[in-house]
This record gives structure tokens, C-alpha cells and sequence, in this order.
């Protein structure tokens, strides 16, 4: 059974949607993070399939979206950890359900 | 260019090894084996690029997520104590978990039930070449502006991480 669209899509959805549970459900900051990195992993996946499959008069336009979603994701991780770093050093903790400060 | 024995092998190979490294990523109770999962997710998805034609693509998905970012998360991960490495979840995963499943529901449905307009042969230009060639004609634009964002987040990066200490000795400088 030769790989079709479909099946490059399919593994996007469910590695997005993997992400999006990681991301949703952990405790720790960084892991949290890195529900962030798989989605945007798999959003890259879905766009270069469809760069590669479909007809489009500029197929290059795809890769192009994912270089600036590669530089993007990037520099959130940079930022990200950073916050986290600085978080863990004023609270010793960087647990989200414990980071409540703004809760009235 | 799909066809044959190989590319159908290596497609099952990466889809296999991607998803169960994310569900690992999920699983795992300790944050250090989370990590190690991630970046084993990255390769799969780099092997995924290079059977969609994308060599550039996939060699920046190598330097930048398994070189540069899981290198940051690992040591983020280790400079922290070991009391924080534990990879639980919080009181709200039931319901996060119950909308991802709801989700990749909606996801596969329409996948599958749309009729893509596919061509089974490769596109002729997707070299790196003519990535570049786009990148500094059409989106010069975006493309200078990403290099000012990437600044902007080396910068920030640094001072949210110096020390009081560090401050303090700028401040009397």
C-alpha cells in the first residue's frame, strides 16, 4: 500500500493531537513546552505533504511556511525556557498549578 | 516516486517509531525520558521530510529541533533540581486529554472524507535552491523580519535569565 496524502495527514492530526493533550495535561512548565514543540512539528509535517501532493502553481510557498515556522518555534523555545528559568528562581517551583499569583 | 516496496516500508517505519516516541513523551513519569522521546519524535519527523522530497527542510529539522532546541530543553531539564523532574499531570488532564481525542476525531474524519486533489509524481522544483530563491525574492520581507524576531529572542532570552546578582553589578557599572 503505497503512502498517499492521507497518510502524511494522518500522522500530522495524531501527532498534533498528541501534542495538544501533552500540553494541556502536564504539571511541569517544560513539559508543557514540549506539547508545543510537537504541535508545531506536525503542523510542519501537514504542510510540506501538501507542498509535496497537491497541484499548486508554487509548491515552493510550503517550505517556505515551514522555514518561518522553524525559525518561529525557535525562538519560543529560547523565550520559553528562559521564563521558565527565571520562574523556577523566584518561586523554586515550575509547576502551572501552583504558578496562581494572578488568581484573585 | 512513491511507488515501490521502499518508500511504503520507510513510511510505516517513521509513522510507527514518530507516534509511539510522542506517546512516550505523554507516558513517562520521568521529564529526563520525556525528552528523550521528544527528540527521538524530531528524527522520525525529520525522515518524514526527506521522504516528501523536503532535503532542506528535513537538514534544518535536524540542526535546528534534535541540535539547537531539544540541547535547550535537556538543559533546562538538568539545571533544574531532581525534585522537579517528575512529568505528572495536573487535575485538568481528564478533560484536556477528552478534547485532543475529540479533536483528532474531527481531524481524521475530514481527512479522510475530503477528496484530495493529489499528483502522485514529485513537483519539479522543490530543490533547496529554489527554496532559497524564494526566500530572497518574494519573502525577503518575512525573511528579515524573522532574523529581527530571532535577535529580539536572543536578547530577551538573556536578561529573563540573568541573576539579581548580575543586575546589581550592572547597576553599579
Amino acid at each position: 500500500m503505497t503512502p498517499g496524502l492521507e497518510h502524511f495527514l494522518t500522522v500530522g492530526a495524531l501527532l498534533f493531537c498528541l501534542g495538544l493533550a501533552i500540553s494541556l495535561s502536564k504539571r511541569n512548565a517544560i513539559g508543557v513546552l514540549m506539547g508545543v514543540e510537537l504541535m508545531l512539528n506536525a503542523v510542519n509535517l501537514t504542510l510540506i505533504a501538501f507542498s509535496r501532493f497537491t497541484v499548486s502553481p508554487n509548491p515552493i510557498a510550503g517550505h517556505t511556511f515551514v522555514v518561518f515556522i522553524l525559525t518561529v518555534a525557535a525562538a519560543e523555545a529560547a523565550v520559553a525556557l528562559a521564563l521558565a528559568v527565571a520562574v523556577y528562581r523566584n518561586r523554586e517551583t515550575v509547576d502551572v498549578d501552583r504558578l496562581n499569583l494572578l488568581r484573585s | 516516486m512513491m511507488d515501490g516496496f521502499g518508500p511504503s516500508l520507510a513510511f510505516w517505519v517513521l509513522a510507527a517509531i514518530t507516534l509511539v516516541a510522542a506517546g512516550g513523551v505523554m507516558v513517562s513519569r520521568n521529564l529526563l525520558h520525556a525528552v528523550l522521546f521528544l527528540i527521538l519524535t524530531f528524527v522520525g519527523v525529520a525522515g518524514f521530510f526527506v521522504l516528501l522530497s523536503a532535503d532542506f527542510i528535513a537538514m534544518a529539522q535536524v540542526i535546528i529541533y534534535v541540535g539547537a532546541i531539544a540541547v535547550l530543553v535537556l538543559f533546562a531539564v538538568l539545571l533544574t533540581p531532581r525534585s522537579s523532574r517528575d512529568n505528572s499531570e495536573t487535575r485538568w488532564a481528564a478533560p484536556g486529554i477528552l478534547l485532543a481525542v475529540c479533536l483528532a476525531a474531527i481531524f481524521l474524519f475530514v481527512v479522510h472524507d475530503t477528496a484530495w486533489r493529489t499528483v502522485d509524481a514529485a513537483p519539479a522544483n522543490l530543490s533547496a535552491a529554489s527554496l532559497g530563491r524564494a526566500l530572497l525574492s518574494t519573502w525577503v520581507v518575512p525573511f528579515e523580519i524573522a532574523s529581527v524576531l530571532l535577535t529580539a529572542a536572543l536578547v530577551g532570552a538573556i536578561m529573563l535569565t540573568r541573576s539579581p546578582e548580575e543586575e546589581a553589578e550592572d547597576a553599579l557599572a
